[in-house]
């Protein structure tokens, strides 16, 4: 086993563990980022080029994206039902 | 359950759990010890009878070109259920004018990277689809660098013209066509070669870009759907995000 690989597989353990452990969904999500990055240099580092290619995108931009337009439609929605409520 | 009994369901499963892993981990082959046949005769047929160069591409679009058929529905289903969930609800209105709306505050510098990633990316996109059965890529991977790059318009804040560089009516027919082309390329096999997903195209030579038969053809046809798919998908989650509203209480 490489250095490269070995730190490629240190960094996925800490991103994973990062990830399980942040309790804002936010930053939670900002985390799968690089976790999504650091599993792309793992997979570079393993000689799968191709997986790697596909997760850069997926891990970075096409998860994270969706989940953050998920959070913000729940907060809007929330703030809402809140002003409806308020309302007399 | 209480905190307690979780932390002792933990500590039985836990250790169990770790023990399984080890015990199976002294079982598996070296590290770095391929014990397998199939890789093997992959990597000599490939080559040689298809003149691919890519082994991965090769294995997707012209082995398992079958298998590869089933992952592009389920991508088409998913694609079609996210967009049936997301629609536009009665009670609920799109807002354009609110389009923006949290996400202007990019400055000059991001708003130039996004202007100046948008062609490279559309360039890179359509080199890894192209590429596909000669070097890593594909058209999976193509199609998702192509769908990133009317994406980089969010990191300027300008969703709605992410809506005109990718327009839906575009992203639908691509992934349509996509999805279509590639059964139908399996059915090309079937008139030309008698067997569903055999190749029926000249091999070429081993390197050149029109080489490796049918199979640039199907980088190309998966590249368009998934592209259309992703595109469909962040947009439908965006819309919802960004423009849809619920209707205030007195306007229902």
């Amino acid at each position: 086993m490489t250095v490269l690989q070995i730190v490629a597989l240190v960094a996925v353990a800490a991103g994973g563990g990062a990830v399980a452990l942040a309790t804002d969904p936010l930053r939670q999500t900002l985390l799968l980022g690089v976790f999504g990055l650091a599993l792309v240099f793992l997979f570079f580092a393993f000689q799968a080029p191709d997986v790697a290619l596909s997760e850069i995108v997926v891990g970075t931009i096409g998860l994270p994206l969706i989940i953050l337009a998920a959070l913000r439609k729940i907060s809007e929605q929330e703030r809402t039902r809140q002003r409806d409520e308020d309302r007399p | 359950m209480s905190r307690r009994a979780r932390l002792w369901l933990f500590g039985v499963a836990g250790p169990g759990l770790a023990a399984v892993l080890v015990i199976g981990f002294r079982g598996l082959p070296a590290f770095g010890h391929y014990h397998g046949v199939y890789g093997l005769v992959v990597n000599g047929v490939e080559l040689s009878m298809r003149h691919a160069t890519d082994y991965v591409t090769a294995l997707n679009f012209d082995l398992r070109a079958f298998d590869t058929l089933g992952e592009e529905y389920i991508l088409f289903a998913s694609v079609l259920g996210v967009t049936l969930l997301l629609r536009v609800m009665r009670e609920e209105d799109e807002e354009f004018s609110a389009a923006g709306r949290g996400l202007d505050g990019s400055s000059d510098a991001v708003r130039l990277l996004a202007l100046v990633l948008v062609p490279l990316l559309v360039a890179l996109g359509v080199y890894i689809v192209l590429h596909g059965a000669l070097t890593p890529g594909g058209g999976f991977q193509g199609g998702l660098v192509l769908a990133a790059a009317p994406a980089a318009l969010i990191l300027a804040g300008r969703y709605l013209e992410l809506k005109i560089l990718a327009p839906s009516w575009a992203m639908e027919s691509a992934e349509g066509i996509g999805a279509a082309g590639y059964a139908l390329l399996g059915l090309g096999g079937l008139i030309f070669a008698s067997v569903y997903f055999r190749n029926f195209l000249p091999a070429g030579n081993p390197g050149q870009l029109l080489s490796a038969g049918f199979m640039p053809l199907n980088s190309i046809a998966v590249g368009l759907e998934v592209m259309g798919a992703f595109l469909i998908v962040w947009t439908a989650f965006l819309d919802q995000a960004l423009l849809i509203r619920r209707r205030s209480l007195e306007a229902r």
